[in-house]
């Protein structure tokens, strides 16, 4: 999950640091460990209200309606979030490589494949576009939840599933416009091996995004 | 007073020289200068917070009293709580951890300066943003620890609790980016030699705050968003009704973060008194390492005992054997502490400072707070104490009698080095007497109103239930306070004016921050120290002293030693009152979410991609 640290560019002299890190790769791991924190206390509750809700519809089990004798069929889909789930994780690969593509950009590329691989705005493109891709998954799946009858009020299945799934999708988000921000610097003034720093960090807070969707994937969508 | 007529220093003019005026404060990123900041607006809190608690003590001086409405008394208490804890304690604490930590370390400013920034104005205006409704009695008003489902629209329908719920994650924002800025800062922004084990207690104390913070604030952020939610956007997280929530959700939550706040509230005022005890008593800290593993310890344990503030809500014999035995664990470490300053002092030559008395104020002022949280750690005690005044005698002990306790030696400890003069030292033992009285008096005697059945959060009470004596006492010793605060702001307001120059360490104390000029210069450390131990100016090698000299000398600027330092800049209150603004329209207007949110992005984009400091050449 962890990308290379060694190739971070070495501060600046007048500014002596203990670990010889800087200071913003410190400061990503102590905001990933708050993040955690957070997506702890929305995990847990998801779970301690699963099977509690008094109305449906159920994540995974059929409910008939006693007023009206509608039946929901279980709400999640899992084929379709399979797939969004996949496309995240390889937003994960192009990530690394985004980020392979920086550090190497000064060394000499001879073949095709070579230069594909050392195209720093591809990777970074790939990845920005895998990401809005599993946001385009999501709101799919918000809106024929809230068509099929599930919305955040409906019951605490839906206000736990939506407050979870979308705090996540706001990482993603987050996360898509940094991927962009990068682009932009990197469209403007090129994105060079002293700049890997700043791809690093949005790396790391891209990994964590994503490991932070296998488990609620594997939780909420998964596990029965 | 000021009988001496020395010179000032060169660069001490009204403590900040060059740089003063209005601007220059609003767009400040130097640690020291945003330490002042936070000290002057807790201070103001604090005494916001103390009239509330005034007004709260003469409602309750006799029976049957109406000074004030039972609704008012409600915003009253749940606003006292509110203030103390988000808007005092842990800022006053803030304070130090910036004016301290990069001196303390060996360091020219904190990780991130600008951030540095962000984290004060976003708590001046989210503390301006919860206090305003207190003026139009539309305050919050369901206790500092907003239970919910009680807090949730069916049963708060007003305003007041939107301002309670908005408030806290606005602090919220400020404690997790000072947090991340602090930890960041201990951990990579040492001088060379500064391992962990030489750094000083209060950087240590400090550092565990930072830790406890990261990891806590975000569950009560969860916590207050589904609350935010429910009563916003009608989710079911505390719908207990209809819906079939848990009762519990909210507690649970809430005191996974309320015991490791805590622990944010008290080690700070340790990690002074730390500093304090051994400068006074001219002996090294007792049992350093211990000291520091105790207080990892407290960290360790804190976030396991969350659930004897829930003993009444019947939790079962086995979680509360669990938790009631968890909560007595944490005693040890913490008597360790109380154990290690007094050995400390013992055999030291002792000066009783101001400041040593506040220290020693706090050992034995803790220590019966502490005893009386090892009683309602059993939980068939706790049953009998819950909800009493008893328990309001206690944390008032722990958090008068440890937090403000160890502030108030800080503030006499650090204000030389803050100011570059002395404060008055015969005001200031006026103003710890007065204290301990007022203090003593106001709170021992709820003890024994706690034990005879007096509930807390009542607005009034009858006579005749023996209630009558100690709450005239408890009333007399609230008015007290006032006096003592009057006599500590004169005697900080003269002081800082015409006090008697400091120089750079006037307690001869040891440790690195007394080896720089007082008040410090913008980039504190003329040449960066190299450590070779705990105490550099009391046991230290031939290279700490020389350190120590060239660090010593005044009147020099940063341009003089080609040391670069950061741009000021205003776009962090920008991107402050932005957020501000955006939270501030889910109550007023729903246009000012855009407003808020356009001037925050704008102004956060513009922030970074500027660059922090000149180029280095």
């Amino acid at each position: 999950m962890t990308a290379p640290a060694t190739h971070v560019s070495a501060p600046a002299p007048h500014h002596y640091t203990t670990l010889g890190l800087d200071s913003r790769k410190v400061a990503i791991w102590a905001f990933i460990g708050s993040e955690c924190m957070l997506f702890v206390s929305l995990i847990s509750t998801y779970l301690i209200y699963k099977g509690r809700s008094i109305v449906g519809p159920f994540p995974h089990e059929t409910w008939t309606d006693p007023a009206t004798g509608h039946v929901f069929k279980p709400i999640l889909n899992i084929p379709v979030t399979s797939a969004s789930t996949f496309v995240l994780l390889m937003s994960s690969l192009f990530m690394v490589l985004a980020l392979a593509a920086v550090q190497n950009k000064e060394k000499p590329k001879h073949t095709r494949g070579e230069r594909i691989l050392g195209s720093s705005r591809l990777w970074l493109w790939m990845t920005a576009i895998a990401g809005a891709t599993f946001l385009g998954f999501q709101a799919f799946e918000f809106t024929s939840f809230v068509h099929e009858g599930l919305s955040i009020r409906t019951n605490l299945f839906g206000s736990s599933f939506f407050t979870l799934t979308g705090f996540h999708g706001a990482h993603v988000t987050a996360g898509v416009i940094w991927l962009v921000t990068l682009l932009a610097i990197d469209y403007r003034r090129g994105l060079g091996p002293r700049d890997s720093l700043l791809v690093d960090i949005a790396a790391l807070y891209w990994h964590f995004v994503d490991v932070i969707w296998i488990v609620i994937f594997t939780l909420v969508y998964l596990i029965r | 007073m000021a009988t001496t007529a020395r010179p000032a220093p060169k660069h001490s003019p009204d403590a900040y020289g060059e740089h003063s005026g209005l601007w220059s404060w609003l767009s400040t990123v130097d640690h020291k200068r945003i330490g002042v900041l936070y000290l002057y607006t807790a201070l103001f809190f604090f005494m916001f917070g103390g009239v509330e608690a005034i007004i709260i003590r003469a409602q309750l001086g006799a029976p049957n009293q109406h000074l004030v409405s039972a609704e008012f008394y409600n915003q009253l208490f749940t606003m006292h709580g509110t203030t103390m804890i988000f808007l005092a304690i842990m800022p006053l604490s803030a304070a130090f951890f910036n004016f301290l930590i990069p001196l303390q370390i060996g360091a020219r400013d904190v990780a991130f300066p600008r951030l540095n920034a962000f984290s004060y104005w976003v708590y001046l205006f989210g503390g301006i943003f919860i206090t305003i409704p207190i003026l139009f009695a539309v305050a919050p008003n369901d206790g500092w620890f907003g239970y919910a489902p009680l807090t949730t629209r069916a049963y708060s329908p007003g305003i007041n609790i939107d301002f309670w719920v908005i408030g806290l994650l606005i602090l919220g924002v400020s404690s997790l980016a000072a947090a991340f800025n602090f930890l960041t800062t201990i951990i990579n922004l040492r001088a060379p030699g500064m391992t962990l084990m030489r750094m000083p207690m209060f950087t240590w104390m400090a550092f565990i705050v930072q830790v406890l913070l990261v990891l806590a604030f975000p569950v009560v952020t969860i916590a207050l968003v589904f609350l935010l939610f429910d009563r916003f956007f009608g989710t079911n997280f505390y719908n207990t009704v209809s819906a079939g929530a848990d009762p519990l959700l909210w507690q649970h939550l809430f005191w996974i973060f309320g015991h490791p706040e805590v622990y944010i509230l008290v080690l700070p005022a340790f990690g002074l008194v730390s500093e304090v005890l051994p400068t006074y008593s001219k002996k090294p800290l007792f049992g350093y390492p211990v000291m520091v593993y105790s207080g990892i310890l407290i960290a360790v344990l804190g976030f396991g005992v969350w659930a004897h503030h829930m003993f009444a809500v019947g939790l079962g014999p086995i979680a509360d054997t669990f938790f009631g035995l968890t909560t007595m664990l944490i005693a040890i470490p913490t008597g360790v502490k109380i154990f290690n300053w007094i050995a400390t002092m013992a055999q030291g030559s002792i000066r009783y400072t101001t400041a040593m008395l506040f220290g020693i104020g706090l050992v034995a002022l803790f220590t019966i707070g502490g005893i009386s949280g090892i009683m309602h750690a059993s939980p068939p005690a706790d049953l009998q104490q819950t909800d009493t005044y008893f328990i309001v005698a206690h944390f008032h002990y722990v958090l008068f009698g440890g937090s403000i306790m160890g502030i108030f030696g800080g503030i006499y400890h650090y204000f030389p080095k803050i100011t570059g003069r002395l404060m008055d030292e015969k005001l200031g033992k006026i103003h710890f007497w007065l204290t301990v009285v007022a203090m003593n008096l106001t709170f021992f005697p709820m003890h024994f109103s706690g034990m005879l059945g007096m509930p807390r959060r009542i607005y009034t009470y009858d006579a005749g239930q023996g209630w009558d004596l100690f709450n005239a006492m408890s009333t007399a010793g609230a008015m007290i306070f006032p006096i003592a605060m009057l006599v500590f702001i004169y005697n900080f307001f003269v002081s800082r004016k015409r006090g008697e120059i400091a120089g750079s360490n006037p307690w001869g104390a040891g440790t690195l921050e007394w080896t720089i000029p007082s008040p410090p210069p913008e980039y504190n450390f003329a040449k960066i120290p190299t450590v070779t131990s705990r105490y550099p100016l009391w046991e230290g090698k031939e290279v700490d002293y020389e350190c120590a000299r060239i660090n010593s000398q005044e009147g020099k600027t940063s341009a003089d030693l080609g040391i670069v330092m950061p741009y000021s800049t205003i776009k962090p209150l920008l991107v402050a009152l932005g957020l501000v603004t955006m939270f501030c329209g889910l109550i007023f207007a729903r246009a000012l979410i855009g407003v808020g949110a356009a001037l925050m992005i704008f102004s956060l984009y513009s922030w970074l991609l500027s660059p922090l400091e000149p180029e280095h050449d």
